[in-house]
């Protein structure tokens, strides 16, 4: 058998480093001790998506794009855990806003939304992951779908509240306008998708090339980091999008939710 | 121990097999990759083992598949939080591959690289004596571009993120080199039964 595999040592260089480094160092003393939040404020963002306030001492700070492990237990001792993005910008309230939405039968995302009341406790660990970390440097350019918008939002409000100069583009697609988490709160960094329905006179669709042409053919100077994020479906279709647009493969990011 | 107000979670019927903090995810396979899939026709695939061997090889698709057929039948857990059960992978064992490389003695660890530039460490141990495999085709078909098609590593008793998607080739080592997560705060080994998810645990 060994004679039949073909012989081409050394014309093959294999790649010495990932191809996307990742934005930032993690912290594993961070990413390892499980804090115990205390649940301050609920608001409501759309029917299906609250916003959930947490006050947790000791929180190491996060970049926006980063994530937390979140976990619940039960009288017995069974314990659920899942990955929420967080959805604030870094500051120094000492609290951490997180925004889920109910998935049908979600274990969970179902507590949240039926169970939870302010002054709640459950457990977190993190930030995580530095790879879909945004430090506020590189021109930003944010595709994102139904609660996929969570980390790109906690984007927007730091290039807000830091008064960032650097580009910063929001493709946000939602299936209604009713659907859409944050609708109040974006500027003129933001162009909506709708896919089932939009208000008078907003075309209905996916996002489509013609929405990335404009800002790829006139590429802020360094060019944009993509940060993709939503279901594995979204982030493989806006990926695609972004590819035939001419975005390096290395300059996108991919965070996927399943 | 801290309580959740409330929380009484899904009905538990035990399962075994499951490792802890993990969930069955039934039917669902899902997709968790950082980059853009990548769509590499099977005749552009290959796979190369080099470094610390004896002599280093490389195989297409074709030479690949002339190796004696083998195959993981089980369960994969991804460090997510979700575990599939009984899936079927397709291929040859990685045992095939290295012997005829030949690893020298200084040989401890392994980078595992796509054919993207992913990186995944491992030790050389967890993909020895039938435990890894590079696999190409699931439940008889194809592997998907989106699961790591045209060919993967699998090694199933590792978080799934080990397992890399295509697979490009074996770098080994006398050292542990962190791969991509592995940089990114993630466990170095990754060993589900002990929850070995972040860099510390
Ligand atoms: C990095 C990352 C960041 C994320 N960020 C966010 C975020 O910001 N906001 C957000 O809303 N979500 C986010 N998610 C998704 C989130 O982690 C959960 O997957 C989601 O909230 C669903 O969890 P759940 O417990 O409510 O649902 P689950 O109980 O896990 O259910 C999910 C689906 O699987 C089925 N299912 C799962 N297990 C079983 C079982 N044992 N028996 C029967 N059916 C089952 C359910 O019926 C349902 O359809 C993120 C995921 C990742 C990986």
């Amino acid at each position: 058998m060994t004679e039949t595999a073909t012989h081409t040592a050394g014309t093959f260089t294999p790649p010495a480093r990932f191809a996307v480094p990742g934005r930032i160092e993690v912290s594993g003393r961070a990413a390892t001790t499980w804090r115990t939040a205390t649940l301050t404020e609920i608001r409501r963002e759309t029917p299906r998506a609250s916003t959930f306030r947490l006050a947790v001492p000791g929180w190491a700070g996060h970049l926006p794009g980063q994530h937390l492990m979140l976990r619940l237990t039960a009288e017995d001792g069974y314990r659920a855990q899942r990955h929420y993005s967080l959805a604030s910008a870094p500051d120094d309230s000492g609290h951490i806003e997180l925004t889920l939405d109910r998935v049908p039968d979600g274990e969970v995302s179902g507590w949240f939304h039926t169970v939870a009341r302010p002054g709640d406790e459950i457990e977190v660990r993190g930030p995580l992951s530095g790879f879909f970390a945004w430090p506020g440097d590189r021109p930003a350019l944010l595709l994102g779908a139904g609660s996929g918008v969570v980390p790109l939002m906690s984007m927007v409000r730091h290039h807000r509240a830091r008064g960032l100069t650097v580009p910063l583009r929001l493709l946000v697609s939602a299936r209604g306008p009713e659907e859409l988490i944050y609708a109040r709160e974006y500027g003129t960094e933001t162009t909506p998708v709708f896919t089932r329905t939009a208000p008078a006179g907003v075309p209905v669709g996916r996002l489509a090339p013609g929405h990335l042409a404009p800002l790829l053919a006139d590429p802020p100077a360094g060019g944009w980091e993509a940060y993709v994020c939503g279901s594995n479906a979204f982030a493989e279709h806006a990926s695609r999008l972004l590819v035939a647009a001419g975005q390096p493969v290395d300059r996108i990011r991919i965070e996927r939710f399943g | 121990m801290n309580t959740t107000r409330g929380f009484t979670g899904r009905p538990r019927a035990a399962r075994p097999g499951l490792p802890p903090g993990q969930y069955d995810a039934g039917d669902d396979w899902p997709v968790l990759s950082a980059e853009v899939t990548p769509q590499i026709a099977p005749a552009d695939w290959s796979f190369r083992v080099g470094g610390l061997v004896a002599e280093p090889r490389t195989w297409d698709l074709a030479a690949a598949r002339r190796l004696p057929a083998s195959g993981y039948a089980g369960d994969i857990h991804c460090v997510t939080g979700w575990s599939k059960f009984g899936v079927r992978f397709g291929g040859v064992s990685l045992d095939a591959f290295l012997d005829a490389a030949g690893p020298l003695p200084s040989a401890t660890h392994a980078v595992a690289h796509a054919h993207t530039g992913y990186t995944a460490n491992l030790p050389l141990a967890d993909l020895t004596g039938g435990r890894a495999w590079i696999v190409w085709e699931y439940d008889g078909r194809p592997l998907a571009p989106e699961h790591g098609g045209p060919a993967r590593l699998v090694v199933p008793h590792l978080y799934f993120w080990k397992s890399v998607k295509w697979i490009a080739g074996l770098e080994l080592l006398d050292h542990d080199e962190p791969g991509f997560w592995e940089q990114n705060g993630y466990h170095a080994r990754g060993n589900p039964w002990e929850e070995q998810r972040y860099s510390g645990d």
